[in-house]
């Protein structure tokens, strides 16, 4: 079955251990206002292809990915779990490490139909990359037009399925920089028996071309890149409010 | 004292009875697989002097790039008196000229470059050594254009030949320099004169040939005593200890750059080889390590300081004012055992001793067979200076063995086994426009080609094109070949490479050296005119100058064997044609695809292309895809790269690799981290370490 592509990445470094090969897939129904990558925004555009396709491109280069491995992102990868789901189950089969970036937005306990297919999909998951971008539901909502309850509910699913979860957090000034937010979100994610890593990343406006050349106003103009230390700063609060947690265990 | 106490405690093999430099390194050679924390810092003398010379560098720029010439002296291995930075402090001495900074007079090569050097650098060359070398004495420039056929000097001033080594030293040959240390330099002369007194008896020209350079060796290397002796050292007899051993190979190496301005002077393969000198004189006591890192330090510092004369012309060309002290670490025994010792780490460590330099130029000859540590230890290095240079030792060992070394940037050979003669560059682009426009050169406007019939269609057809372009190769090919059969003629004629050629055997096998630029030009202009519509734009006079490309096409460096496999071909194609001609010395053709330096230029001298590239833009370097066209990432980029075949492009096949270090995963650890090192996967997730900031830990 052919999933929409936005592009691939055959040296991506950042999205999951080891040098992986990056399918970013189209379509996402989070309007983040920091996103770098408005241009997967839209759904059912882009590039149709196959998950065959996918995979024989992987294995030209498999040498290069012995030690990583292979991820979706995107966009929101799991509006195309169909997909998902084949591409997966052909990475298995040939044993590739697999990896889904992805927002959770998108985890529904109401569907049946597609938690059975999200029950599928866990098994062939080796690691989840969630990427929380607030702990409190209002601020989220502000910042990404979406309630985070589904989110955390996801990251309460993986726990249940243990399937290793690494956290990604973004930091931007005066929007989740926020001390207590900070702390609120490291007791979270300090329950999770999943958790095995915590990546904190700065805030940078190297998306901002992009919504110039697409026509779409961007809503942060002016707000600054955060710099690195503080980035580091905004880590430390978070893995001390983890810690507490896992001493009260 | 005789030989026997100089290799006091060193295994025997055949390296015992003959010049075998490998033979000994092999027997003595000890493989280290840990990692860098035996290393030692700068001493004191290090940095003092590095700060002079940093001093000098200074001075140097603000005096324009050039701080002091030779104008009068015409450079021999014997010419000038000992230069000294300071001579309390260095461990390793010797410089070109009898100071450092400045520049030798090397006019074999040709007068007029010569004389410009001076002139473009604010000097005066000695008219009476200008007059000499117009009147007396011929140089090998002159040869050339003695010899040289009104089409190649129409291919020659239309760059679609371009860089030829006509009017400077070819460079690209590497002596020998560990036999100097290893058997001292009476043992190399009595071999010499073995060799010449050897030869046939019977005096055709090859013989007499042979005979004339030998003796031209045995008087370079009586020179190479007397140059060492005034530096205060014999160097008749082997080197005891490790710093004699630098010292004496060293003083080899001067000797060659003091006689030749090559456009690569490389130094070989030298660290593991020292390293037998080192490991007996820690284990004897000798130095410490401290002592060794210093001897390095100082060594490599003289490998900065290696300097020529040229023109602006020149460092255009080469994009600076390159050396190309290229010094090939690391790789691969026959027997399987690495070659990583740790005077490997210490020549790698002059980068964080010295800092960040682009000379010498350290190459790593790649395997996956290397120490783990060792690997670890290259990536670090090359993170933290950008200054370290990858080859790959895996393909390369399967043709020349294990005692093998670059020049240059990409040519490979055996030590003092082989030679090769350097080429230059084929303008492959501008070949395919002579193919549309009939041997016209689309910038001139002049017949420089044959005059083929024209493509006068509005659109191309490619099989039309590429019948074209089959048949100019061919004709470029041939007169490429040629032109460079003279040069090669003359320059062992007027401008021999004596020293150099002293440390070689007898028989050497000769490399014909030829090369491409544009070869990702031309793959997406077939690219295009195969998978898209190329429309023609003509000027009045009929002839192709632009052209307009309807629709995409796939492009070189995304791993698409559409595109990647016309490159391949095209490569193939070119040298079959290449290997049709007649190779000066039985030299055996190859061809290389390494612009690294010469993309600005060459394409500056091209017309706009199939591929939408517009008229002057710069190609691609080496056999890189063309700029901002590989949107796949590097793996497929370098996935393109890695198809071109090495069996035809054995000379080399370059890629200029740059990256943001951000781009190398969190903080540069993966992939520092990452290159065949396991992580602990038991868990089912790999965890990196970095990401994980040992939650469970506190």
């Amino acid at each position: 079955m052919r999933g929409y592509v936005h592009s691939t990445e055959s040296f991506g470094t950042v999205d999951g251990p080891g040098i992986r090969y990056v399918v970013f897939l189209q379509g996402c129904p989070m309007r983040c206002l920091y996103c770098h990558n408005p241009d997967t925004w839209r759904v059912g555009v882009g590039r149709q292809v196959d998950a065959q396709e996918i995979l024989s491109e992987y294995r030209k280069n498999k040498a290069f990915y012995s030690k990583g491995g292979l991820t979706v992102s995107g966009g929101e990868p799991l509006l195309q779990i169909d997909f998902l789901l084949e591409l997966f189950q052909l990475a298995k089969q040939e044993d590739i490490h697999t990896c889904i970036d992805t927002s959770g937005i998108t985890f529904d306990l109401t569907d049946t139909v597609y938690l059975q297919k999200l029950d599928r999909l866990m098994e062939l998951t080796d690691l989840v990359m969630l990427d929380i971008k607030q702990i409190d539901t209002d601020k989220h909502k502000e910042l990404t037009g979406h309630s985070n309850t589904r989110v955390l509910a996801f990251a309460k699913y993986l726990e249940s399925k243990k399937i290793p979860l690494w956290i990604r957090h973004v930091v931007i000034d005066g929007y989740t920089n926020d001390p207590e937010d900070l702390r609120r979100l490291g007791h979270f994610i300090g329950s999770l028996s999943n958790l095995y890593a915590l990546d904190v990343l700065p805030y940078h406006t190297m998306g901002v071309q992009k919504y110039r050349e697409l026509g779409i106003p961007y809503r942060l103009e002016g707000v600054p890149a955060l710099p690195k230390s503080d980035a580091a700063e905004a880590k430390k609060i978070i893995l001390n409010a983890v810690i507490e947690v896992r001493n009260k265990k | 004292m005789n030989q026997y106490e100089a290799w006091e405690g060193f295994e025997s093999g055949t390296w015992v009875k003959e010049i075998n430099v490998r033979s000994f390194i092999k027997h003595n050679y000890t493989p280290y697989d840990g990692d860098e924390a035996f290393l030692a810092g700068p001493t004191n003398a290090t940095l003092t002097l590095w700060d002079q010379v940093l001093e000098l560098s200074r001075q140097e720029r603000e005096a324009g790039g050039v701080l002091d010439m030779d104008t009068k002296v015409i450079s021999t291995i014997v010419s000038h008196a000992p230069g000294y930075l300071n001579k309390d402090l260095e461990q390793i001495v010797g410089f070109q000229t009898d100071k450092p900074f400045k520049r030798a007079l090397m006019p074999y090569g040709g007068i007029r470059m010569a004389e410009k050097a001076c002139k473009d650098n604010g000097y005066e060359l000695d008219p009476q050594i200008k007059e000499f070398f117009s009147t007396h004495r011929k140089t090998h420039n002159a040869g050339v254009f003695d010899a040289y056929t009104p089409e190649m000097r129409a291919c020659r001033s239309s760059h679609i030949i371009t860089g030829l080594p006509d009017a400077y030293g070819r460079g690209r040959i590497i002596g020998d320099y560990r036999r100097v240390a290893l058997y001292g330099v009476d043992r190399l002369i009595e071999d010499k004169i073995e060799q010449k007194e050897t030869t046939r008896s019977a005096m055709y020209s090859e013989v007499i040939r042979i005979r004339e350079e030998l003796s031209e060796q045995i008087r370079a290397l009586e020179d190479l005593k007397k140059m060492a002796l005034t530096y205060g050292y014999d160097i008749s007899v082997p080197a005891r200890n490790t710093k004699e051993a630098i010292q004496w190979l060293y003083f080899g190496y001067l000797a060659a750059v003091k006689e030749q301005n090559g456009a690569a002077m490389s130094l070989g393969r030298t660290s593991t080889f020292l390293d037998i000198y080192s490991e007996r004189d820690l284990k004897n006591g000798i130095f410490t390590e401290e002592e060794l890192q210093e001897m390095i330090d100082h060594f490599i510092m003289k490998l900065r300081l290696i300097k020529f004369a040229r023109t602006p012309e020149y460092n255009t060309l080469f994009s600076g004012d390159p050396q190309w002290v290229t010094e090939s670490i690391g790789g691969v025994a026959i027997d399987g055992r690495h070659m990583v010792t740790k005077m490997s780490y210490r020549y790698l460590h002059t980068l964080e001793n010295l800092g960040a330099a682009p000379e010498p130029n350290l190459t790593v000859l790649w395997s996956l067979r290397l120490p783990e540590n060792f690997k670890r230890f290259c990536a670090r290095i090359s993170i933290e200076t950008s200054s370290v240079q990858y080859e790959n030792d895996d393909l390369m060992r399967f043709h020349h063995g294990d005692d093998y070394a670059i020049a240059c940037c990409v040519s490979s050979m055996r030590i003092g086994k082989e030679m090769q003669f350097f080429g230059a560059r084929a303008n492959l682009a501008k070949c395919l426009l002579y193919a549309i426009n009939g041997g016209i050169d689309e910038i001139s406007g002049k017949q420089v080609g044959p005059e083929y019939r024209p493509i006068t269609s509005e659109y191309l057809d490619y099989d039309e094109v590429m019948k074209r372009y089959d048949a100019m190769m061919q004709w470029l090919a041939g007169v490429y070949v040629n032109t460079l059969n003279i040069i090669h003629y003359m320059h062992d004629k007027y401008c021999y490479e004596k020293i150099q050629m002293a440390l070689h055997d007898k028989h050497v096998t000769r490399w014909f050296a030829t090369g491409i630029a544009g070869l990702s030009v031309v793959a997406d202009s077939l690219s295009a005119i195969k998978y898209a519509k190329v429309k023609v734009i003509r000027n009045e006079a009929g002839l192709a100058v632009d052209y307009e490309v309807e629709g995409d096409f796939p492009k070189y460096g995304n791993d698409d064997d559409r595109v990647d496999s016309i490159a391949y071909d095209v490569v193939h194609l070119f040298m079959e044609h290449i290997r049709k001609n007649h190779t000066y010395r039985d030299s055996i053709p190859t061809t290389s695809i390494l612009t690294i330096t010469s993309n600005v230029v060459y394409g500056k001298a091209t017309g706009a292309t199939p591929d939408g590239r517009k008229r002057g833009e710069p190609f691609a370097p080496g056999a890189n895809p063309m700029h901002r066209r590989d949107t796949h990432g590097a793996v497929a980029s370098l996935a393109s790269v890695a198809k071109m075949p090495f069996r035809d492009a054995q000379d080399g096949i370059s890629n200029t690799f740059s990256i943001i270090p951000g781009a190398l995963g969190k903080d540069d650890q993966i992939f520092a981290g990452d290159i065949e090192i396991n992580f602990d996967c038991t868990t089912g997730a790999c965890v990196s370490p970095t990401l994980f900031e040992g939650l469970d830990n506190q």
